[in-house]
């Protein structure tokens, strides 16, 4: 097997045996990547040479590839728009601090949805990046090249962002794993903000040992990020055991509704099937609001988004554009070019409806409204996690779609999150893991859902499932 | 003709003195190159996130109950979005609907009467930074280093009839938040900042007349001429049959005259909305005790202990009281030696006004209490004139020395020694034998002209009752 096609726990083991060197793995990617990404284009600035490894030495010299939201110093970052053309941050992420002193390798910014705007990686101003089980697909999104990247073996392993399935979804497309850790686990100070009360960065790996191992090295209370959880932190990779007996997981009958794909609904079940197998007792709970789950975050999220975004006014960094003819007063020509120039039709969908949401008149009946929905939403999950210790759903709908065949019917673009919304609405953790392809040879996901910080749970289930199962072993020929 | 009443309200914008910004660990001194004072949390740089300094809590909570205000245990900051270039995330954290403290009053003192002025709320937010406009390269140019400094606003009811009651208002405010020790109040320094509100309306009529808000205030002298200027055109306006037009308008002070600002921008919606990277929290009843135990005693409790301890006059009470440090080192002195009146005379008299003539205030001198009162002991024991310890207080400020090693260095020593003295009389009364002869003609207060002759030959070094005594005594033997 070729050296990029090991996963990180198999690597490390390789470097205490001293048959492979960080060097010879850094120096395989780097070749897959100059040989493959001109078809999948998973990395969004790849002719950027800023980050080349100083040093080898460190305890987790395993290469990876950054979501293009997460600052690292020096480095373009761009989130995939124009309007940050050029930005290179004089400051690292968080995350990217605890990677850097845990000796990781840096690839590369990985592409993404325009400020993680979308399901496709079809928005970014650089270029779609393609499905590597399938180049006429889209890789999901918004975190699609951070997934295309990991399971093109252009990485090893790599961090998304999942504000409502920006993870779970891509993961559930490409064919790997992605969790989205409960909101306060891993910091988010150096992630670009798109909706900061739902925002939160994850791993994406080849295998759930990989997932729990980047956590790991990720997680953790920042007292520059008021939002973390000051928790101590378990180590992830002692929940790696096979034993579920006896676990109650809950099956929500409003998620297995008409409109899943018949093949994803038929291997969701079989998996529910293969973990009863292990002795996992199955309930069925309800979550009654879920209805109301994509209303309530396209509010939600687009009304924070509209405040976040306001700063790319052109003064301070990245693009600024003035109009040929003056037309109100220099400075408001400018702010107005600026982000016309610089921003997508999507991001200016999104800050226009989060304007108008939060605008007094509409407030109480819009941002407020779904305020108080997003707390039933909340209560739905704790009822629920008093009979059940996680819960399984599909991680999407279908399986990865055509590029090009969603992006005129920005709804229909919108649902392909219906499963993933509400654990971002909730706060909680969730995990998407394949569990088959379909005919076609597109990876299906299943999604696992934990109570709040007890990421533990799901990968004990996930390793469980994954070990008994082969999906995790089939690779991508290209 | 009509007689109007004004009415007006205040809002003051106080910086906080604290050592570092209110969101991030910059400093916060004044005056230091444009943007040395920053980081990528106030400069609002993508990925950044803010983290509340809880010294500014703390203050926020002191000003809140030094004003007689009910302390919001719950703390929340909302975002107010709006665009202007010194604001670097195009939105400021403020408080919205929760404001630290409320419904509190300031008593002030007009003339002889006093006035309770109610207070609306004081809120925590974040200063903007500062524009530079530079004709020679045409552009405007954004300093920084502003950005993130603490503020509290003030806002006051509408419980103000005339321009002397702001202008008192704006003297107590100030005075109570020097006396708290939050912030220096330099309106030069823009640490205090103030709008008013001012609106006029018939005697005896219950309803507000339309308002106009004032800005650009520069000086509380500036506050009362504005408020003067724009009551006096409002009453014109009102009296010639026209609207008054809601509005701001700037004070331009060279001209002493409002003008509206006629900005088409001007009807803003802040969009407030809950600022996410914050997470509201509670304190408790024994948090704000805590606070309230720290709370100084305030002007108008110390005028009246000063007034009843040390028997001062009313007035010279006021004059201690105006300056806290004053106040301090009056109580000092007195502590060393018990003669309030005699110190008290001293520091109102000769004290303040060589600091004024050095244009420094009493922290800055060079002169301890502690030798303060031993000048005005030597001078009440008489080992110098009152004369000659005026003149030595100019050089203990200068020197930082005592008045002993002043006295002995130049021979300053009164001199009351009758034979020293007698002699210098023979010389006096032999020299001006003409007066001597008015007197003894009859013309008793030409004995003043001899006191002064031997005064000088002696450079005020002699005894002056002394050489009173001895003249007379010389006319009545001879």
């Amino acid at each position: 097997m070729k050296l990029n096609e090991l996963t990180a726990h198999e690597i490390l083991q390789g470097f205490q045996a001293k048959t492979i060197t960080p060097d010879s793995v850094y120096q395989c990617l780097q070749e897959t990547i100059q040989n493959k990404d001109k078809k999948i284009h998973a990395y969004a600035h790849s002719a950027d040479p800023a980050i080349t490894p100083k040093a080898m030495d460190g305890k987790y010299p395993i290469p990876i590839a950054i979501k293009d939201n997460i600052c690292i110093k020096d480095y373009l970052t761009t989130c995939s728009s124009r309007i940050l053309e050029g930005f290179r941050p004089p400051y690292d992420a968080t995350v990217i601090t605890k990677l850097k002193d845990s000796g990781s390798i840096i690839l590369g910014h990985a592409n993404m949805d325009e400020f993680a705007f979308g399901s496709s990686t079809e928005s970014s101003y650089y270029g779609v990046t393609r499905n590597p089980w399938n180049l006429d697909c889209v890789p999901g999104g918004s975190s699609g090249g951070s997934a295309a990247a990991v399971a093109a073996h252009e990485a090893i392993w790599a961090l998304g962002s999942d504000t409502g399935g920006s993870i779970r979804q891509p993961a559930s497309f490409c064919g790997v794993v992605g969790l989205k850790p409960t909101y306060g686990r891993v910091s988010r100070y150096g992630l670009i903000a798109f909706a900061s009360s739902l925002d939160q960065i994850g791993p994406i790996t080849k295998d759930v040992e990989d997932c729990a191992l980047l956590l790991n090295l990720i997680a953790g209370h920042d007292e520059k990020d008021s939002t973390s959880a000051n928790l101590p932190v378990p180590d992830f990779t002692r929940a790696l055991t096979k034993d579920v007996k006896n676990i109650k997981i809950g099956i929500p009958k409003e998620y297995f509704i008409d409109g899943m794909d018949a093949e994803v609904k038929d291997s969701v079940l079989a998996a529910i099937e293969h973990l009863k197998g292990h002795g996992a007792q199955f309930i069925d709970i309800s979550l009654p609001h879920t209805e109301y789950a994509v209303a309530t975050y396209y509010i939600l999220a687009t009304a924070e988004a509209s405040s976040n975004l306001a700063r790319y006014d052109g003064v301070q960094y990245g693009l600024r554009c003035q109009p040929q003819q003056q037309r109100r007063t220099p400075i408001i020509d400018m702010y107005e070019e600026t982000r016309d120039q610089g921003f997508g039709a999507e991001a200016k969908r999104r800050i226009m409806l989060g304007t108008y949401a939060l605008s007094s008149g509409y407030y109480d009946a819009y941002y407020l409204k779904a305020q108080k929905v997003r707390t039933l939403i909340k209560k739905d999950f704790d009822e629920a996690f008093r009979s059940c210790d996680a819960i399984i759903t599909p991680t999407a709908p279908t399986t990865a779609f055509k590029i090009g065949e969603k992006t005129s019917d920005p709804l229909s673009m919108y649902l392909s999150d219906i499963y993933t919304i509400s654990v971002n609405l909730a706060g909680i953790p969730a995990l998407s893991i394949p569990c088959g392809f379909s005919k076609n040879g597109l990876p299906i996901g299943l999604q696992i859902m934990g109570k709040p910080f007890d990421e533990e749970m799901l990968f004990r289930i996930a390793h469980t499932y994954e070990q008994g199962t082969e999906w995790h072993k089939r690779k991508v020929v290209l | 003709m009509k007689t109007y009443e004004t009415v007006i309200g205040l809002e003051v914008h106080l910086q906080l003195d604290t050592r570092t910004k209110i969101f991030c660990g910059c400093v916060t001194h004044f005056g230091k190159d444009a943007n040395s004072q920053t980081c990528p949390v106030c400069l609002g740089l993508p990925g950044s996130l803010p983290v509340l300094n809880q010294k500014v809590l703390e203050y926020g909570m002191k000003i809140g109950l030094a004003l007689n205000c009910a302390i919001n245990t719950f703390v929340k900051f909302d975002r107010k979005n709006y665009y202007y270039p010194d604001l670097p995330k195009a939105y400021q954290i403020s408080q919205y609907d929760f404001p630290i403290a409320k419904k509190g009053s300031l008593t002030i003192t007009t003339g002889e009467q006093t006035k309770k002025i109610g207070i609306t709320r004081a809120h925590m937010e974040e200063d903007a930074g500062k524009l530079i406009h530079s004709p020679e390269i045409k552009c405007s140019l954004v300093d920084y280093n502003r950005t993130g400094i603490p503020l509290v606003e003030i806002v006051s009811e509408p419980d103000m009839r005339s321009s002397q009651e702001a202008y008192d208002y704006l003297t107590s405010l100030k005075l109570l938040m020097e006396y708290l020790d939050v912030s220096d109040c330099d309106m030069e320094k823009g640490s205090l900042r103030c709008d008013a509100n001012v609106s006029i309306r018939e005697a005896g009529n219950q309803e507000f007349g339309t308002k106009t808000e004032l800005k650009n205030l520069n000086s509380f002298k500036a506050v009362k001429a504005a408020i003067d200027y724009e009551v006096a055109r409002q009453i014109k306006m009102v009296e010639a049959g026209e609207r008054i037009v809601q509005e701001t308008r700037l004070w331009n002070d060279e001209k002493q005259m409002t003008f509206s600002m006629r900005s088409k921008e001007e009807a803003h919606d802040y969009r407030y909305f809950p600022e996410p990277d914050l997470v509201p929290f509670t304190i408790t009843e024994n948090d704000i005790e805590k606070v309230r135990k720290t709370l100084p005693e305030f002007p108008l409790e110390k005028l009246d202990r000063f007034i009843r301890q040390y028997q001062l006059s009313d007035y010279d009470a006021n004059v201690l009281v105006q300056d806290k440090q004053l106040a301090k080192f009056f109580e000092d002195c007195v502590m060393q030696w018990n003669a309030p009146k005699k110190i008290c005379n001293w520091i109102t008299s000769v004290l303040k006004q060589e600091l004024n003539k050095r244009k420094i205030n009493i922290s800055e001198m060079r002169l301890t209490s502690g030798y303060f009162v031993g000048l005005i002991k030597n001078v009440e024991e008489g080992v110098v004139s009152n004369l000659v310890g005026k003149e030595i207080l100019t050089i203990m400020l200068d020197t930082g020395r005592t008045c002993m090693s002043i006295i002995e260095e130049k021979g300053l020593r009164q001199v009351s020694d009758d034979n020293a003295l007698g002699a210098i009389i023979d010389t006096v009364l032999v020299e001006n034998a003409s007066i001597v002869e008015q007197i003894k003609g009859g013309k008793e207060s030409a004995i003043g002209f001899l006191v002064g002759q031997a005064m000088k030959k002696t450079q005020g070094k002699a005894n002056p009752k002394k050489i009173g005594e001895l003249i007379k005594g010389r006319f009545q033997n001879g």
